[in-house]
């Protein structure tokens, strides 16, 4: 949203249609994440999916992780490598808080202890953010990296508070709820995921228009700039750092309550290599990118795992395509249609769209293949799988699967080439004429 | 002293594999901007490629077979990847690194698979060269030390002596008015990429088997290349020389000297017991610190003296 569309929604004041026609995507997303778990649900036995309500309190709690992580890189071009420091270190105060409250040495009712989180990867994020909000760009990179690096050798170091390998365990049902709810079953716990995400990500929107929201978009785009018109950019980026680390924390302690252990993976550099995957395959540039990414990279975790030892090799794959081809990620690829809708010509992009589907599909298929026989013949023998195309079983010995992925692949590839030009020609038309009708904005 | 001199020539030769590993580093770093994720990756490569050629052929061959490979790829990764992505700005050349750094992690696991593979100091140079106050000195180390020489007179004959050299070392400081003068400097940037991944492979072939081929080995050895690279500063390969052999030393020494704070608290009559506070901050052994170590020194070089040792400009 632009300045002056905040500016004239203040002046409108609207009503609650004009408020219905601005927030209905996020009301839905709402209700569909109340109602997402009921279509696991196994009504013979009368309980909830498991995996399924997991899952979804996975991409719950990572999503909130995801957009406190581009709070720093889309928000202030901050780039940070050691995100997780700030959720996992708010996951073990969160932890440390529900065994205090468990102990009768606190009272905290359970639907605060995110809160708890929060505070502690405030605490956190003010003190690591004033190191590394000395520098930007690289070499703030660097120094995140740095940080994290030593927070994940700390954590194997100091038992006490970190509990070693082992991690710290903790028990949510404390029974101190202020809503008379025990939390003992997971669709409680998914309920309160669910609250505490929504607070989270309607907070981080409304920061984006705060002050000092603009302020780190400014120092963002031009450094000089901003320091011209009498900011301090470093105290704009570490105000931003420290905050992003309030709901980083806010994340961690949604994890605490959901798995009931904090370990030190939480702090590890693969955690904040996730947030970095997933806000830059759903998009950096728009608000809710990452939010995209979360589902995309926490579904290919959750639900290719199981069926696969590759899925972060596919999760790298993507990450790559996105960062050669659509910089601006999955939101951005969205985003670019929007011209093209606003002349109402989005249809005529359908047939091109199909055509470069099939050539497509063919060439992820044989990629995945090619893949999948690599990867069984050498880690998935030893776990005694079977290896399936469909429902048929393959013997990965035998040459036919691999010649068969190899022309899928490269005949899909050549193939798609070809589409893609004629793609490429109808986009650009369609984009002219958006640019003739000043559609563009 | 014995303690002393064995940690010495360890950490010496530790320090010129890291040099090797760091030079390349530096050059593509200083140049073109780029801090390269996947140089790590390609020492990892060069040490698995060693390991397969040497089951098949034979360890010299892969000598030079293995580096030869990891700079085609580099150069690969420059042609087709790196400048590509160039004209979306640093960040996502960095972001770029990063994920091939993933996506060859990944496949290394699913080639080789995700254990250690056996890959062993050729028969030929396994045995003691001399010992020192009793202690064996292996020849496979003094035959490290000796490559990585070599290596160090090649880097820096040729960046001196050579036409090449001298356009890159003016590349590192001017690229515009290097390419202003009518030189290729794309030309340029592949061949320091090639060379620099050639150089990182081959430091995983010698490397390779003096620490343990795993699947992990890229992404603990990344880091700590950063910290010299940054330490030694940016454009200045002698800085990057200091700091490799600093770095060497410092963490081969850290790992002999047992010591804790508590042991220098002694010295003041003071005691700690598991009732003192921040007990378990003052009992920590030095060779646990000295794994923390580069990374102190990472965050505080670039917080205070983001020029480095002996850098030309901030990084």
């Amino acid at each position: 949203m632009s300045a002056d569309a905040t500016q004239r929604a203040i002046v409108a004041a609207p009503g609650f249609a004009a408020l219905a026609r601005r927030y209905w995507l996020w009301a839905a997303a709402f209700v569909a994440a109340l109602l997402l778990p009921w279509l696991f649900f196994d009504w013979s036995t009368h309980r909830h999916s498991g995996f399924a309500l997991t899952m979804l309190s996975e991409i719950g709690l990572m999503s909130v992780f995801a957009l406190s992580f581009n709070m720093q890189m889309g928000q202030a071009g901050l780039l940070s490598f050691g995100h997780a420091i700030l959720f996992g270190l708010g996951g073990y105060c969160a932890a440390h808080t529900m065994n205090a409250v468990k102990a009768g040495s606190m009272w905290l009712p359970v639907e605060l202890v995110p809160l708890a989180g929060g505070l502690g990867g405030l605490a956190f994020g003010a003190l690591f953010g004033y190191v590394a909000t000395q520098q930007r760009a690289t070499a703030f990179a660097m120094i995140t990296m740095g940080l994290g690096e030593l927070v994940a050798a700390c954590a194997l170091m100091f038992m006490g508070f970190f509990g070693g390998e082992g991690g710290i365990s903790t028990d949510r049902v404390t029974g101190t709820s202020v809503l008379g709810v025990s939390y003992s079953s997971s669709w409680e716990v998914y309920c309160l995921v669910v609250a505490w995400t929504a607070i989270a990500i309607v907070a981080m929107r409304l920061q984006t228009q705060t002050p000092l929201g603009r302020m780190a978009n400014a120092t963002r785009d031009n450094f000089e700039r901003a320091q011209f018109v009498g900011y301090d950019p470093r105290m704009v980026r570490f105000y931003q750092f420290a905050l992003s680390g309030f709901f980083a924390g806010i994340g961690g302690g949604l994890y605490a309550i959901v798995y009931e252990i904090v370990t030190f993976d939480t702090v590890a550099a693969a955690k904040s290599a996730t947030a970095l995957l997933a806000t830059y395959i759903g998009g950096a540039g728009v608000f809710f990118g990452p939010l995209l990414g979360t589902i995309v990279v926490v579904l290919l975790q959750s639900g290719v795992s199981l069926l696969s030892n590759a899925w972060l090799l596919y999760v790298g794959v993507l990450f790559i395509i996105m960062v050669m081809y659509a910089p601006g990620g999955l939101a951005g690829i969205v985003a670019q249609h929007a011209p093209i809708a606003r002349i109402g010509r989005l249809r005529e992009l359908l047939v091109p769209y199909l055509r470069i589907l099939v050539p497509g599909v063919l060439s992820v298929f044989g990629f995945v293949l090619l893949i999948e026989l690599a990867s069984f013949t050498t880690i998935g023998v030893a776990q005694g799988k079977a290896f399936k195309i469909g429902f048929h079983a393959v013997d990965p010995a035998t040459p036919f699967p691999w010649v068969l992925g190899a022309v899928a692949l490269i005949g899909g590839g050549l193939w798609l080439r070809l589409e893609a030009r004629g793609f490429r020609a109808r986009w650009d038309a369609l984009i002219a004429d958006a640019k003739a009708k000043g559609a563009m904005l | 002293m014995e303690v002393f001199l064995v940690s010495l020539l360890n950490g010496l030769v530790y320090g010129m594999l890291l040099f090797m590993l760091a030079s390349g580093l530096t050059l593509i770093l200083s140049m073109m901007g780029v801090l390269n994720f996947a140089h790590a990756s390609a020492y990892m490569l060069g040490a698995y490629f060693a390991f397969t050629i040497s089951q098949h052929i034979g360890f010299w061959p892969a000598l030079v077979v293995a580096p030869l490979l990891c700079g085609a790829i580099g150069a690969a990764i420059e042609m087709y990847g790196l400048r590509r992505v160039h004209r979306n700005g640093h960040i996502a050349e960095l972001l770029f690194t990063f994920g091939l750094a993933l996506i060859i992690e990944k496949v290394v696991q699913m080639t080789w698979g995700l254990i250690p593979v056996p890959y062993r100091i050729p028969a030929g140079l396994d045995f003691p060269l001399f010992t020192v106050y009793g202690t064996y000195f292996p020849a496979y180390r003094a035959f490290m030390l000796l490559i990585s020489a070599l290596m160090f007179g090649a880097i820096w004959l040729g960046l001196t002596r050579t036409r090449i050299g001298l356009v890159i070392q003016a590349a590192l400081h001017h690229p515009e008015m290097v390419g202003a003068l009518g030189h290729n400097v794309p030309r340029v940037f592949t061949t320091v990429f090639a060379a620099g991944t050639a150089l990182a492979g081959l430091a995983g072939v010698i490397g390779g088997n003096y620490q343990v081929t795993e699947p992990a080995m890229a992404f603990t050895m990344g880091p700590i290349v950063f910290v010299v690279v940054v330490f030694g500063g940016l454009g200045s390969l002698t800085g990057c020389f200091i700091a490799s052999l600093l770095m060497g030393l410092i963490q081969t020494f850290a790992v002999v000297l047992d010591y804790s704070m508590a042991d220098l608290l002694r010295w003041f009559g003071l005691t700690v017991t598991s009732a003192t506070p921040f007990h378990e901050v003052l009992m920590v052994p030095l060779p646990r610190i000295g794994a923390l170590l580069p990374y102190v020194l990472l965050v505080l070089i670039l917080v205070f003296k983001p020029r480095g040792l002996m850098g030309t400009r901030d990084t």
